[in-house]
């Protein structure tokens, strides 16, 4: 498969993962304001935190309102991972590879973008937001789908698999990481509705709401973490999207797993050997903040190793040859 | 959808052929009787028979389509490189069976004669040598290249894909406009444009023995696979594109996607060892075949523009050194040269001893000393073209023109009378054409392919480009034309046998499965 094919495939299903977890976000944040108690400020700074993207957000918009943070994630085309630059910069992947991915991802992909475009200027578009984030969710899940259903399971699609299990992993990390944060420092309501309400609506935010519950029934946060960071089977638990996001990496090259052929493996492997063999109590005591914070940076490790190993190879020929060097280093791919 | 089907029934009364008016010029299904030519009869009676507002709902169900599918191209200066669909009428354009066996012969003997015509000139030059071509005119070509000189491409076939530009003027005779021996794009709407045809009116396919059109990328991936230079079992085919943002990308990826292989671009191909070679997730992988979307100008740095960032540095060696095939050859264009073209005739004479079987459109060189002078009095009749120009641009339509522009090219043309010819204006056929919820006439021209490989093969059908604007005479996509599907109506030999089985073969070949697989097993290419 070309390099650069596989590079345009793993964005394109990166960005449509991320494009649904924005909508996750965003809509379990609206559900959760319903049920507060009235006077309560409305919690919308952790979502902005959630992304990462703190700085843009407020140089743009100042204050952190419902309606600016919806624009700043939903249809700011400035932002570049709000929905809709997510969903443009997938549908131009996936446009740049049609030949390589299957008519019916395409078409299913260029309809969700130009229902999302179209969404974008339509000023009653947000007039009952749960349907839109819905339909964002369902057009993800769908697309998913599509690919697992009609695409050849070859190289094509594990890089497909792997840039969705990396994305998704990421993201649970950072749902996970600003929810304790804020939800942290209010001893007081520990065991109290609010605390409970609060953590659910975590795991709403990933679909785990039902799947948790028939698995610990009591919600308290050291099982929420635990469930999100560590249960095998629940397939947006970070170990889970690790686990199978590792089964493509070997795939792709062939190598039997537990052991490595280049950096992106090592990596990966390296990752899920940890988590593999860790206990959520020992994750708490030494803090959630920092486990979640340097497993973020592996991540990104692991994505720069795949970039390097089968992306951004060069000719040997070219070390001494700065021309064609430079004909080779032109990756303007959508990311 | 409502509001469409109001439309639909307000208008359906007007959805017959019973007041279309023909306006005096030649329409291609209707004749000067107001009775239907021969093939369309069938056509126009079931069009007739449908259901209120069944037509208008059928053409919103493909421009739906069309859209879902992103079958779009590119408008350039537009902004943020916007798409727009190929506007599409649904009402087929009929070309008869023994017609089309006029335009089959003609296209044949004018691709050898122009074939033989690259070759001559990058070569002894002997047609120049023998004055049928004056050679100022070829010194002074632009599109010459001088690094072609002496190739010896694959058999001495130059120009394997060409897709040639046919119009009707007002007698019925049918003239060649351009012959396109470049990068000529539209094949994909041909496709496309049958597809949904074909599920718009299935049972109209059936009673009108219609020549299937679906076996072209088989066709010429065979074609690219003969090219190949060390005859290897599965020679490696890719198509070579400029990128996403080309006008014809849609085209480039629908027919590397149709014949099962890779899409390359320039940044991801290098020569190594003096072979090309595409950068994969298993390394480099040698490439023996590049059907090349690019021009000539911008395939190799090193050799045509060195600023170009679309080609591969050292591809041209790779190419002389047999390393590599290229379709088309470099150097073609030459012959795409509006004042060389209007010599073709000559060269069929000159090269094949034959005469033209498809006529040029009469066409005055301003090079000519006199031919320019008739032009500077007359361009108030005539079509004033550049000589390198393509896709409607540079050109001056004399009648339609203000006195401004008339002068304009008047001075344009004084300055570099090389650099122009003329032509009259024709009163291009119309054909009836849904406008707003009625049929209305509209000017067409017709673009068949031709592959030229170890036979020549002329596919039945081709792309009729339509100007949708009123009156307008200029068909191009980039200037608001749209396009219909051609039906080419097999003749009562044993045509409709092939038919059959080349439609039996349909869902096999389109079915995205079958992708992969088509580049792999040679016995799948017959």
């Amino acid at each position: 498969m070309l390099s650069r094919v596989a590079d345009a495939i793993y964005w394109m299903s990166r960005y449509v993962e991320r494009a649904e977890n924005l909508a996750r976000f965003a809509d379990v944040t609206l559900n959760m304001m319903l049920d507060l108690p009235s006077g309560t400020p409305e919690q919308w700074r952790p979502l902005i935190s959630a992304t990462g993207d703190d700085d843009k957000f407020f140089e743009r918009y100042g204050e952190p309102t419902r309606d600016n943070v919806i624009q700043f994630l939903t249809f700011d085309r400035e932002y570049s991972n709000s929905i809709l630059s997510c969903l443009h910069a997938a549908r131009e992947n996936a446009r740049s590879v049609r030949e390589a991915i299957g008519s019916e991802m395409w078409e299913h992909l260029n309809q969700f973008y130009m229902s999302v475009r179209n969404a974008a200027t339509d000023p009653d578009a947000l007039e009952s937001p749960n349907d839109f984030f819905q339909h964002v969710k369902m057009s993800s899940h769908l697309f998913t789908g599509i690919t697992i259903t009609t695409m050849s399971q070859g190289e094509g699609w594990h890089f497909a698999r792997l840039g969705r299990l990396l994305e998704r992993a990421d993201k649970t990390s950072r749902i996970l990481d600003v929810k304790y944060f804020t939800l942290l420092p209010s001893l007081q309501d520990v065991g109290s509705p609010m605390d409970d309400l609060q953590w659910s609506s975590v795991l709403r935010s990933v679909s785990g709401f039902e799947m948790y519950r028939k698995r610990h029934h009591g919600i308290t946060p050291k099982r929420v973490v635990g469930f999100l960071v560590l249960d095998r089977k629940f397939p947006r638990a970070i170990i889970h999207c690790i686990d199978h996001a590792n089964q493509s990496l070997h795939a792709i090259s062939g190598s039997p797993e537990g052991t490595f052929w280049n950096p992106a493996e090592k990596r990966l492997g390296l990752l899920r050997s940890e988590l593999a063999y860790a206990e959520i109590d020992e994750i708490l005591s030494s803090g959630l903040h920092e486990f979640l914070d340097s497993f973020q940076s592996r991540l990104n490790s692991v994505g720069e190793a795949i970039f390097q190993t089968y992306i951004a190879m060069r000719p040997e020929v070219d070390k001494n040859d700065d021309d064609a060097a430079m004909g080779v280093r032109l990756w303007p791919t959508h990311r | 959808m409502q509001q469409s089907q109001q439309a639909a029934s307000q208008q359906q009364s007007q959805l017959n052929f019973r007041n279309y008016d023909t306006g005096g010029f030649f329409d291609e299904l209707i004749d000067e009787h107001g009775k239907p030519r021969p093939g369309a009869q069938i056509l126009l009676q079931r069009i007739e028979e449908l259901p209120d507002g069944e037509l208008l709902l059928r053409q919103e169900m493909a421009e739906r389509a069309l859209l879902r599918m992103g079958i779009t191209f590119a408008v350039y200066g537009s902004s943020d490189g916007v798409e727009k669909i190929f506007p599409f009428d649904i009402l087929p354009r009929i070309v008869a069976a023994n017609e089309w066996a006029t335009i089959e012969a003609g296209l044949k003997q004018r691709i050898r004669a122009l074939n033989l015509f690259i070759d001559d000139i990058y070569h002894d030059q002997q047609i120049v040598k023998d004055e049928v071509l004056p050679r100022a005119i070829l010194d002074s070509a632009t599109s010459f290249r001088k690094q072609c000189i002496g190739l010896k491409p694959p058999r001495d076939i130059w120009c394997h894909i060409t897709g040639t530009d046919l119009v009707r003027d007002n007698s019925g005779q049918v003239f060649v406009l351009e012959d396109n021996l470049r990068c000529p794009s539209g094949v994909s709407y041909v496709l496309q444009n049958r597809f949904i045809m074909k599920r718009s009116f299935p049972w109209l396919f059936e009673a009108s023995h219609v020549m299937p059109v679906v076996d072209y990328p088989s066709r010429l991936l065979s074609l690219l696979q003969h090219l190949a230079p060390d005859g290897g079992p599965t020679p490696t085919v890719a198509v070579m594109t400029p990128g996403v943002y080309n006008s014809a990308y849609y085209e480039h990826s629908f027919l590397a996607q149709q014949m099962g292989v890779e899409l390359v671009e320039g940044r991801d191909l290098v020569i190594r060892d003096g072979y090309v070679c595409m950068r994969t997730t298993s390394g480099f992988q040698r490439v023996d075949v590049l059907y090349r979307r690019i021009d000539d100008d911008f395939i190799d740095p090193q050799e045509f523009r060195d600023d170009s960032m679309l080609g591969v540095r050292g591809l041209m060696e790779a190419y002389r050194a047999g390393r590599v095939a290229l379709a088309n050859a470099p150097g073609t264009g030459v012959a795409d040269d509006k004042v060389i073209y209007a010599y073709v005739e000559k060269m069929i004479k000159y090269y094949l001893n034959e005469k033209a079987i498809l006529p040029n459109v009469p066409t005055y060189v301003c090079y000519d000393e006199e031919d320019r002078k008739y032009v500077l009095a007359h361009l108030d009749e005539l079509v004033v073209k550049a000589a390198n120009e393509s896709g409607g641009y540079g050109m001056l339509i004399g009648p339609h023109a203000t006195d401004e522009e008339r002068k304009k090219f008047a001075d344009l043309i004084q300055k570099d009378p090389r650099n122009y010819i003329a032509q009259p204006t024709l009163s291009l056929s119309r054909i009836p054409t849904m406008i707003d919820g009625t049929f209305e006439g509209r000017h067409v021209d017709l673009r068949p392919y031709i592959l030229y490989g170890d036979d020549i093969f002329v596919l039945p059908g081709g792309l009729t480009r339509v100007a949708l604007r009123k009156g307008s005479l200029v068909v191009n996509s980039s200037q608001g034309g749209g396009s219909k599907d051609t039906w080419v109506i097999a003749g009562p030999s044993g045509d409709q046998t092939a038919v059959a089985a080349a439609e039996a073969d349909e869902s096999a070949a389109t079915a995205p499965d079958d992708r992969s697989q088509v580049s792999t097993s040679p016995e799948s290419l017959k």
